[in-house]
């Protein structure tokens, strides 16, 4: 009786097209990864044209990195990381059938997300508007920067650059991870209603790919925006 | 079964390893590490920022994300992605860093506009 409720709860778990379970997550995964790679060229742009202009203005670009903060950058690349193992174990918390844990781990995801951009919008990107270091919005440094920018010999404009790579790259980054939060409620309802299980964990190990990688473009925004040129 | 289940122990390994790697690059950023080590040209703090940042994302990439565990044909499609990606950069630089660019500042107009505080 047990061996056919297992068969049953298996023939459920498997689409219709598959031939089994293994040939199902190898499709999933596949999938998955090859979005991830459009997702590279889509960030690779941004990061290629960084380079370009970093090489072109690189004591610009050292001074409007000395714009920012450093801790803010730190303390938020190890609340991504804490949020990246949380994803894992609820990736395996989902693999081993544990749904409070799943649950739980998701939660803690979710939170650790929202720990992220809370950061982000009220120290940095609020602080940086009523500073005046925000381009198209309220570009006008204070008379100490552009006195310093001077001495440097380093136009206003080549930082404003700096700052619109700042925005844009952790704008497009902060969009991705609001829409993981998403992700991660839809998760969160549909192993609350038990939709997971040991053969049907597919949907959380995908979207936990996607929690990883957003992760990993955080883990270069960091030094490439932050400790650019050093701050000895 | 579908899947590899990695060992917890492996999971918190990869973990502690990251946070010591991010203490270790935002430290690094503070100590001029051209001078101290009397490279004049190479510029190691980029180096070491960008390596410690490399390896992070290989151990994210390898034990979070599966990689290791996965098949030939999801390992090729990571490569791929990354091939492609070091096409863009490498050779947009190569163009960049061995032609003579003559980019003119921004006109005095734009300057003179932005040099004057609005508040």
């Amino acid at each position: 009786m047990a061996d056919a409720e297992a068969a049953l709860a298996h023939s459920e778990a498997l689409h219709e097209q598959f031939d089994d379970l293994e040939q199902q997550h190898e499709a999933s995964n596949l999938g998955m990864w090859i979005f991830l790679a459009t997702e590279v060229m889509f960030f690779g742009g941004l990061f290629a044209a960084y380079t370009i202009f970093r090489h072109l203005y690189y004591e610009s670009f050292v001074a409007g990195s000395h714009l920012l903060e450093v801790q803010f950058g730190a303390v938020n690349t190890a609340v991504l990381i804490c949020s990246s193992l949380t994803m894992a174990l609820a990736v395996r918390a989902a693999q081993t059938g544990k749904r409070k844990a799943l649950m739980v781990f998701l939660l803690c995801t979710m939170a650790l997300g929202l720990v992220f951009l809370g950061l982000k919008f009220h120290f940095e990107w609020y602080h940086d508007y009523l500073e005046g270091i925000v381009p198209a919005l309220h570009f006008a440094p204070s008379a100490e920067h552009l006195a310093l920018w001077a001495k440097l010999h380093v136009l206003p404009q080549h930082v404003e650059m700096f700052m619109y790579f700042y925005f844009v790259m952790t704008g497009v980054h902060a969009l991705h991870m609001v829409v993981g939060e998403g992700i991660m409620a839809v998760l969160l309802v549909m192993a609350y209603q038990g939709k997971f299980g040991p053969d049907r964990f597919n949907a959380v190990e995908m979207s936990g790919l996607y929690w990883h990688f957003v992760d990993i473009i955080w883990i270069f925004l960091f030094p490439l925006l932050y400790l650019l040129g050093g701050r000895f | 079964m579908a899947g590899h289940i990695v060992p917890k122990k492996i999971y918190f390994m990869v973990f502690a390893s990251l946070m010591v790697l991010t203490a270790l690059t935002t430290l690094a950023a503070y100590v001029d590490l051209d001078s101290y080590l009397g490279l004049k040209t190479i510029p190691m703090n980029t180096i070491v920022a960008l390596g410690i940042a490399i390896l992070k994302a290989s151990l994210v990439g390898l034990f979070f994300m599966h990689v290791k565990y996965s098949s030939h044909l999801t390992k090729v499609i990571v490569v791929a992605g990354l091939f492609w990606l070091a096409i863009l950069i490498t050779l947009t630089l190569s163009d960049y860093t061995t032609r003579n660019l003559h980019i003119p500042n921004p006109p005095e107009s734009w300057q003179a506009s932005i040099t004057q505080p609005t508040r």
